[in-house]
Order: C-alpha cells, then sequence, then structure tokens
C-alpha cells in the first residue's frame, strides 16, 4: 500500500557511537526500519528538512519528531504500543502530508494511466478508488499507488514522499503522445489519516454528509473544512484518509482529535500496517524486484498493456526464484529489516508486533520455500531465531 | 514512565549505561535518559550467567519496538545474575530504570576501572 515512513538508518546494523546531538535515524526510501541505537530526544536544526502544516500541533503535542524522506514527521507522542492499540480499539489520526500528489486530466486521462499503472484503470467508477503498482520497462516497480477518479477526465494519484519527484517525472516523461496534463499537486493538499473501528462514528459528528464506502471518495466538509474524504488506509482497520488545503489543516486536525481521535505517529503505521502485511514501498518492494514475487500480482491486469506489462506476464507464467511471505518469529527476538534467512533470503521488514507480542516481518524466500507453515531460521545479529511462514494477514480482527 | 532522574550513588558510562557498585561487585542497567530515547522495551535479551562482559564493550542488547540498542559494558566481570522478571515484563526498564529494571550483577575482575566512570552531576552535565 502507499505510503511510509521511517526513521531509519540504511545502515542500521552500526553501532551508533553514543548519541550524538541532534538526529540519530536517517530517512530513507520506503518503511521504517529499525534504527540502531537510541532516539535522539530533539531534531538538530543542522538540515533542510520541510515540515507538514500540522508540525505546531506534533511539537506542542510532544511528539517525537524524525527525519522521514526529506519531511521532519512525528514518529511518535506518546508511545508506540499505545498508540497502534489505540487504533485496533478505538481510532487514531495520522498527518501523512509528505505524501505526494499528482493530478492527470484531459482527453486522454485514461489511456494515459491505462498504460502507466498496473491495474485496470477503466474499472475505477467516478469517485472511485484503485490500489496499483507503477513499473518500469523491465518490469521493476517504481512506486504503489492508490488513485482517485475525481471526474471522468480527471485522477488524483498519491504517491509515496520519497518517491513523488521520480514519479512525477516518470509520469510527465511518458505524457507526451497523449492528450493530457500531469500536475504536481503536492503543495496543495495536507493528508490526514483517520483509521480505526471509531472512525467513522466520530466523523460523522463533525462531517455534513454521509462518508464514501471504501475504495470510494466525495467532497464533504468536515468540521466546515471542505476535502476529498476517501475510503482508504494503511492499518487493517476501518477508516479515511482525507485530503485538504494545508491551510485548513490544523482546524481539521483539531476538530478530529477533539473528536476523540488519538494522534498517532509513523511508528505505530509501521507497526499497524505490517501486523496486516501491507506492502511498504523500500523495503517490500523496489525497484529491484518485479510485483509478481512481492505478491503484487492481483494489481496488475496485463491485459491492459501497462509498461512493464510484459516481464509481469513472464513472471507469473514461469514463476519466481523467491516470493515474499510473511512470518512469525517463534520464541523471543525481532527480526529487522536485512536479517539474512538462513539457506538464502532476507527480511524486508521486521518489528515488534505490539497485538501479537511477538517479532513478526516479511521476508523473500526462495519459492520452493514459501508454503504457510514452513520453518525458516533468520539470522538476527548473529543469533538464530526460528521463525514460521505464515499467511497473511499475521493480525486478524476478532482473532 | 518515571521523571528524569540520575541518583547520586551510581557510576556513570558514557553510552548511557549505570552501575551500582557495592564492594567487587556490581549491578548494571541503563540511564532514564537511555529508556527515555529508545521508547518503550519490548525485548531485553538476557545474556548467560556466567558470561564474561568488558569494560566499554556491548554484552547484550535492548530493543524497543522500532529500535535496537547495544548495551554496553561499565566495567569488567563476569555475570553472576540476570533480571529474569525482564523476560515478561521488559517495559520494567522504562517504569523503573535504577531498580526492578536493573539488568544483570556483575563479580568484577578490576573494581579500580570504576575510577574511569562518571558522578551523577558530571553525567547529566555530558547530556547537555
Amino acid at each position: 500500500m502507499p505510503t511510509m515512513f521511517m526513521w531509519a538508518a540504511r545502515d542500521w546494523r552500526r553501532r551508533f557511537p553514543a548519541f550524538i546531538q541532534g538526529r540519530r535515524g536517517a530517512a530513507r526510501d520506503g518503511g521504517i526500519a529499525a534504527t540502531r541505537g537510541y532516539i535522539p530526544q530533539a531534531v538538530s536544526s543542522t538540515t533542510e528538512l520541510r515540515r507538514t502544516p500540522l508540525y505546531d500541533r506534533h511539537a506542542a503535542a510532544g511528539a517525537r519528531l524524525i527525519p522521514f524522506a526529506g519531511w521532519e514527521m512525528p514518529v511518535q507522542y506518546g508511545g508506540i504500543r499505545e498508540e497502534h492499540i489505540a487504533v485496533r480499539a478505538r481510532a487514531g489520526v495520522f498527518d501523512v502530508s509528505h505524501m505526494g500528489q499528482v493530478l492527470t486530466r484531459g482527453p486522454d486521462a485514461l489511456n494515459f494511466l491505462q498504460r502507466m499503472l498496473s491495474n485496470d484503470v477503466r474499472r475505477i467508477p467516478e469517485g472511485g478508488a484503485q490500489y496499483s503498482v507503477m513499473l518500469r520497462e523491465d518490469g521493476g516497480v517504481l512506486d504503489d499507488l492508490f488513485t482517485y477518479r475525481l471526474a471522468d477526465c480527471e485522477f488524483l494519484t498519491v504517491t509515496n514522499a520519497a518517491n513523488h519527484e521520480k514519479d512525477l517525472a516518470w509520469l510527465q516523461a511518458h505524457a507526451g503522445e497523449f492528450d493530457v496534463d500531469v500536475l504536481d499537486r503536492h503543495a496543495d493538499f495536507a493528508m490526514l489519516a483517520v483509521q480505526g473501528p471509531n472512525a467513522r462514528p466520530l466523523l460523522r459528528t463533525i462531517t455534513e454528509g454521509s462518508l464514501p464506502s471504501r475504495f470510494h471518495a466525495c467532497q464533504r466538509a468536515v468540521a466546515g473544512v471542505p476535502m476529498l474524504v476517501c475510503g482508504t488506509g494503511y492499518t487493517g482497520e476501518d477508516g479515511v484518509e482525507l485530503l485538504l488545503d494545508p491551510e485548513h489543516a490544523s482546524t481539521a486536525w483539531d476538530a478530529i482529535v477533539q473528536a476523540g481521535a488519538s494522534p498517532v505517529g509513523l511508528g505505530a503505521r509501521d507497526t499497524l500496517r505490517l501486523e496486516v502485511c501491507f506492502h511498504l514501498y523500500g523495503n517490500d518492494m523496489s525497484e529491484d524486484r518485479n510485483p509478481i514475487e512481492a505478491g503484487l500480482g492481483w494489481c496488475c491486469k496485463e491485459a491492459t498493456g501497462f509498461i512493464g506489462s510484459e516481464p509481469v506476464a513472464r513472471a507469473r507464467r514461469e514463476g519466481t526464484a523467491e516470493k515474499l511471505v510473511p512470518f512469525v518469529i517463534e520464541g523471543q527476538g525481532i527480526a529487522r529489516q536485512g536479517n539474512p534467512v538462513l539457506g538464502g533470503g532476507e527480511v524486508t521488514s521486521g518489528t515488534f508486533s505490539p497485538c501479537l507480542e511477538r517479532g513478526i516481518g516479511m521476508a523473500y524466500v526462495s519459492t520452493a520455500r514459501a508454503e504457510p507453515g514452513t520453518r525458516i531460521d533468520i539470522d538476527v545479529r548473529g543469533r538464530t531465531r526460528p521463525a514460521v511462514i505464515e499467511r497473511k494477514p499475521l493480525y486478524k480482527k476478532g482473532a | 514512565m518515571a521523571d528524569p532522574s540520575y541518583p547520586a550513588d551510581l557510576k556513570y558510562h558514557p553510552e548511557h549505561d549505570w552501575a551500582r557498585i557495592e564492594g567487587d561487585s556490581a549491578t548494571f542497567g541503563i540511564t532514564w535518559y537511555a529508556q527515555d530515547a529508545l521508547g518503550e522495551v519490548v525485548f531485553f535479551d538476557a545474556p548467560d550467567i556466567g558470561a564474561e562482559v568488558t569494560k566499554d564493550q556491548p554484552y547484550t542488547e535492548v530493543e524497543s519496538v522500532k529500535a535496537v540498542s547495544d548495551v554496553v559494558a561499565p566495567l569488567s566481570g563476569e555475570v553472576t545474575a540476570v533480571n529474569d522478571g525482564l523476560a515478561e515484563k521488559p517495559e520494567t526498564i522504562n517504569e523503573d530504570p535504577y531498580g526492578e529494571g536493573w539488568l544483570v550483577k556483575i563479580k568484577l575482575s578490576d573494581p579500580s576501572e570504576a575510577d574511569a566512570l562518571m558522578d551523577s552531576t558530571e553525567y547529566q552535565g555530558s547530556l547537555d
């Protein structure tokens, strides 16, 4: 699913020399890997980071701010575990304004996106939403994206923050033969996610009109602020994502918190998505992996002729050497991104699951060993930790 | 979570570890600053009884949901006890870092190494 965060150094295995004053983790494409060493108390002002319109709200709430994909983002307010549980049990609100938006409009908008995106864009109704990946010619994944059809010939696509400029350039470079405008709208939107079993009930108290159903979007006024309300999310819970004018983001945030949603940082966003096995770009997929091995064949409709459809069709037909699988650690230990799987393979995302209270993650393993129930051993910094490959999702509601 | 504190009866290592020295033995733990920076601890990888630890070298790890940190030995010696309670409740390290959240007890091989450690005032000065 599109999104995310991370604080973390590419080389998080390295021991950080004591506490460096200022920032410890480094933003990197994709997900939140584990940070090696303690997380710093404060972010120094030595690098130029962009701030969302809600920065003051986060600072006032005592959030721990970290650099993520060039943005200064809240990783946690109180604690990751309590924020995670708040979303599973009640409702949380996330500032995801670092995520980008690209507007595609014009007579050829549909045909253009059908060429650029892996899914069948014709199947998005007006007011609908669809998940897809965007691929290179060789099938490598450039990004994963949600696209909303705002009107017959107008589509809004949400990008991962770290990929936004790359995505925009790729889209514009291929737009030439189409009668279409591809516009950068990142600066025009703040983005919030309200997620959890209470998300819709609490939003109804401050929204004029009904909320959109899952994978649909509509214009509504929430707390008097006009916005695009989308029935999407990245937590495995019901809820919505909100796209609105940055000038009014604080008004909406305050009203949503007042209505009962707990502020939740990027740390819990990562643990929530991993419990339900949503992919994180930069961790679980990359330009070096095709969507078939990443388990994203379901959003690839090769018959539409999208860029990269031929290698995808071949991978689907012939199979892939490796496959992305979810796992649960048996006993103690927490696998982290980059830990080797003994006998071949690598962990791409790993964390402690607040709901399962165990180490969980996703890893690429050889297809021969990818069946649920297969036991694997993971090298966690020199210690062998046994794990079992499971079916997704790892966390099931009510289980 | 407890308020910031740095008890005067402890010795401090710059890697944010403390030692409570009693004759030729000592108890080790991590400081308030360390546990706060790490966030809620979810896993303490207890070393084996009898393991040798070396001053300034990591002897185990603590992990929060999204971070891992080595724990550095402030002094050298042999592990004589580990805090078994942390297996069930690792968050005790956050709640009571100098008390119930202790990590290991050590038979010191060279108690004079303590001369190189900081007192509470010096350590707090190093945090500014």
